[in-house]
């Protein structure tokens, strides 16, 4: 097929190199060429858009966007002028971008442009565990799902290929252990770059604006065009069947996808020394499904035909299963078709080779591959000693946690509610602080507050909203609260940087992508226009703003109290930088003469670097920040 | 040729540098490396574990049960709650220098890091206790944690790469002030 890119790959120019998922990605979008990216931090994103900005020769605009849908609009311009582009986020945040993505599978695009969307089997740092393969679907826009690393480098950039040739939007969906994957890899010389010329935006009604006709018209195109391009995909050399055995179709076969291709090829090889000849001889076949959308149908028909049972080894949602049960209803075939809809694989959380080998050994029947398995899988774990959990918490030094604190002694015996929202402060929620009550997705904590608040006036409602998050998706919440007269305290919890996800700039900060990543380095002065979180909200009508440093504790608690007594729209901004970016002040120590045991310091703000030894409190000077909220909570003054 | 090294710790311990050194130094000799490692929330405090995998015909970075050569464990609990990825007959190398959770000082556990290590030398017949606070004591810094678990690792012959392998990556890979106090913490544990 003309858009596949690296099925003539030993003719390139190659070097070596050890690449996480994510930068194989970045590399693979600069190696096809992409003008322009735009993203919003999220894990396990987030590197993409880092990684393309660090090898930026200066030829390619990188930004961090305010929030997902401006990062879509913004990469969907480029790729009207012949650009080509791509945006990058998470799940979730393609939910933000959802607007613009609806509408722009029906005008399409000129220059090639990818929709870079991290899911999150497990999840392991997600709200939630939604499948972008339903969004492919939903927005009838194609997709392509990476199982490692390498194909990563080489999907991206035939997904690039394929978005120019139809003119339309291309997904690219790796999960979690693609993106944060290692390994080494052979990528192209700089030479071996394509290099994309964008022709420029061309004026043009009919195409680029739309009303209810074209749309009309457009999807009649776009349902035709999807059908063409599944049966093109069933010959995408990504979308591949192995036979169990080698040589023969096996009656029995196993369906998959992504990272847990990989693991169904690691269980393969582990169990085939457990099993008997005969059993050997009747491995089952393995389809891998590369372009979950639209749906290689002729491929899946091979596949099915002449089969007993399929198993469908999924994570997330069972696309591939619903898929393969339409292809046996519609063709007539008679296949069992199995997986998490029968309760044969589970139906929640991420697969791992142990997982996908029980599904394997259970399915195929295999007796003496089942002791094996549980022999080596249960072990004998009664004996061991009970394991301290270890949940994350705030850093040591954390300035939130002086927030959350401040907050907590102001408002101590009064009727209140704690919104909190997405962001390293979510964490606010862990004992002993206990400071959030609500969280929901990003900016929720607004509208939450004032839903409350409108019940249950006597209900002081706080919203804590981050930096970062306040400029992705709060400002709206603060319009609305204003304008519909509620009765609420904003607390922006403003750390300067994009924290959880690893310190990316935002509107607040001074900085942007493309200055940062020429320099490296975050330079003290500003060197972007800094948008003024204070401004914005006095601009909106908030009733009072206030600037306080959260470390400046009885400031800070004088803030609180008289903000709270006061009545409509109220803002506290609680200013001090993350832990993680600044210059740590001298550790702080225990008088142990003077230490009564009273343990008021850690069960008050909890600090990770605050403990009991020697039945004193000890402060493990290597983690110690030198914020002094220890000290100010001490009331025997132990602590200096 | 095929190793399959498991690093476990609390986020923040500096299990990256370690597991970069391997696959760089197993890159030179031009052995094909996988790893993976946590991202994320997890890291601010939480357990924490990163797979390294050397050799030919790796599928995926991630590893069964039973099927790691090496842990290289930084914190006495988390060296215990990985276990289970241990090969029978592998060896495991643990800092005995626990790190005590915020949820169990609050609690008022009495985890000391000891029965772990006691629990270790039951079970693990190639076990070797690193005593990393005498460690970081005598090499003068306590970021050198990492590079003497890695050097006990290397020692232990379960990963087939030489002491001169890391110390090579190593030099390439940190400042040049600090590469004597890296030798120094590699050669630690004989």
């Amino acid at each position: 097929m003309k858009w596949e890119v690296g099925s003539a790959r030993r003719w390139y120019t190659m070097r070596k190199t050890f690449l996480m998922g994510n930068e194989a990605i970045a590399m693979g979008a600069i190696a096809a060429g992409v003008n322009l990216v735009a993203g919003y931090p999220g894990t396990p994103s987030t590197e993409v858009l880092e990684t393309v900005a660090k090898h930026n020769d200066g030829s390619i605009y990188v930004e961090w966007s305010t929030n997902e849908k401006s990062g879509m609009e913004v990469a969907a311009g480029a790729a009207y002028t012949g650009a080509r582009s791509m945006v990058t986020m998470k799940q979730v945040g393609l939910n933000v971008a959802s607007d613009p993505l609806m509408s722009l599978e029906y005008i399409g695009v000129k220059g090639g442009m990818v929709v870079m969307v991290a899911d999150d089997p497990g999840p392991i740092s997600s709200q939630t565990e939604q499948d972008t393969r339903h969004y492919a679907a939903f927005s009838k826009l194609p997709c392509f799902d990476p199982s490692s690393v390498e194909e990563a480098y080489w999907m991206i950039q035939d997904a690039f290929a394929l978005s120019e040739r139809y003119g339309t939007p291309v997904f690219f969906r790796p999960t979690t252990r693609v993106c944060h994957g290692y390994a080494s890899i052979e990528i192209k010389e700089k030479s071996e770059y394509y290099v994309n010329k964008p022709e420029g935006f061309k004026k043009d009604t009919m195409r680029w604006v739309i009303f209810p006709r074209t749309a009309f018209l457009n999807h009649q195109k776009i349902e035709k065009r999807n059908e063409q391009l599944g049966d093109a995909f069933s010959d995408y050399r990504r979308n591949i069947i192995t036979l169990g055995n080698g040589e023969t179709t096996s009656r029995r076969g196993i369906a998959t996808h992504g990272i847990s291709y990989t693991y169904t090829q690691e269980a393969l090889e582990a169990l085939r020394s457990f099993v008997n000849d005969d059993e050997r001889a009747a491995m089952p076949d393995v389809m891998k499904v590369s372009t979950p959308f639209p749906f290689p149908e002729r491929l899946a028909v091979d596949f099915l035909r002449g089969k007993d049972e399929v198993l469908c080894i999924e994570e997330l949602d069972p696309v591939i299963e619903r898929e393969l049960t339409y292809v046996c209803g519609k063709y007539g075939l008679h296949v069992k078709i199995r997986g998490k809809l029968t309760h044969d694989v589970v139906n929640a959380g991420e697969n791992t080779i142990d997982s996908v080998k029980k599904s394997i050994v259970d399915f195929m029947g295999w007796q003496d591959a089942a002791t094996v398995r549980d022999a080596t899988m249960n072990g004998d774990t009664c004996e061991t000693p009970e394991l301290p959990v270890r949940p994350p918490v705030l850093c040591a030094g954390c300035p939130h946690r002086a927030s959350f604190y401040a907050v907590k002694v102001a408002m101590r015996g009064k009727k209140t509610i704690f919104c909190g929202d997405i962001g390293c402060y979510t964490l606010g929620n862990a004992m002993p602080l206990d400071m959030v009550d609500t969280c929901l997705c990003m900016g929720a904590g607004l509208g939450i507050a004032q839903g409350v608040g409108h019940i249950e006036p006597d209900t002081t409602c706080f919203a804590f909203v981050g930096d970062s998050t306040f400029f992705a998706s709060a400002m709206t919440g603060v319009v609305n609260a204003v304008y519909n007269e509620a009765d609420m305290v904003l607390v922006v919890l403003d750390n300067s940087t994009t924290a959880m996800t690893g310190h990316q700039p935002h509107p607040g900060t001074g900085h942007r992508m493309m200055e940062l990543a020429e320099n490296y380095k975050k330079s003290a002065e500003d060197v972007a226009n800094r948008v003024s979180i204070e401004k914005v909200l006095e601009g909106m009508g908030v009733a009072a703003v206030e600037v306080v440093n959260p470390l400046d504790h009885k400031k800070a608690v004088e803030v609180v109290k008289r903000m709270a007594a006061m009545r409509g729209v109220k803002a506290i901004i609680m200013r001090s930088p993350c832990v993680m970016i600044v210059k740590h002040d001298k550790p702080l120590a225990v008088d142990s003469q003077k230490c009564v045991a009273c343990k008021k310091c850690i069960n008050s703000i909890g600090c990770p670097a605050v403990i009991m030894k020697g039945g004193k409190a000890f402060i493990d000077a290597s983690s110690c920040t030198g914020c002094a909220l220890c000290a100010k909570v001490c009331p025997f003054g132990a602590i200096g | 040729m095929k190793n399959n090294i498991f690093f476990c710790g609390v986020g923040g311990q500096g299990t990256v540098l370690a597991s970069k050194l391997i696959a760089s130094a197993a890159m030179k000799r031009g052995i094909p490396v996988m790893s993976a490692e946590t991202i994320g929330m997890a890291q601010k405090g939480g357990s924490v574990f990163s797979f390294l995998r050397l050799g030919d015909g790796l599928h995926c970075p991630m590893l069964a049960s039973g099927a790691a050569d090496i842990i290289i464990g930084f914190e006495p609990a988390e060296t215990v709650r990985s276990l289970r990825y241990l090969k029978p007959d592998g060896c495991v190398i643990v800092s005995s220098h626990p790190i005590m959770p915020v949820t169990a000082v609050l609690k008022g556990s009495n985890y000391t890091g000891a029965e772990m290590i006691d629990y270790l030398k039951k079970k693990v017949k190639n076990l070797t206790v690193v005593d990393t606070d005498e460690a970081t004591r005598s090499i003068g810094s306590a970021k050198s944690m990492n590079m003497v678990l890695l050097g006990a690792a290397i020692r232990t012959g379960a990963i087939d790469l030489s002491i001169d392998d890391i110390k090579a990556a190593m030099r390439e890979r940190v400042k040049p002030e600090f590469v004597t106090m890296n030798e120094k913490a590699l050669d630690y544990v004989k």
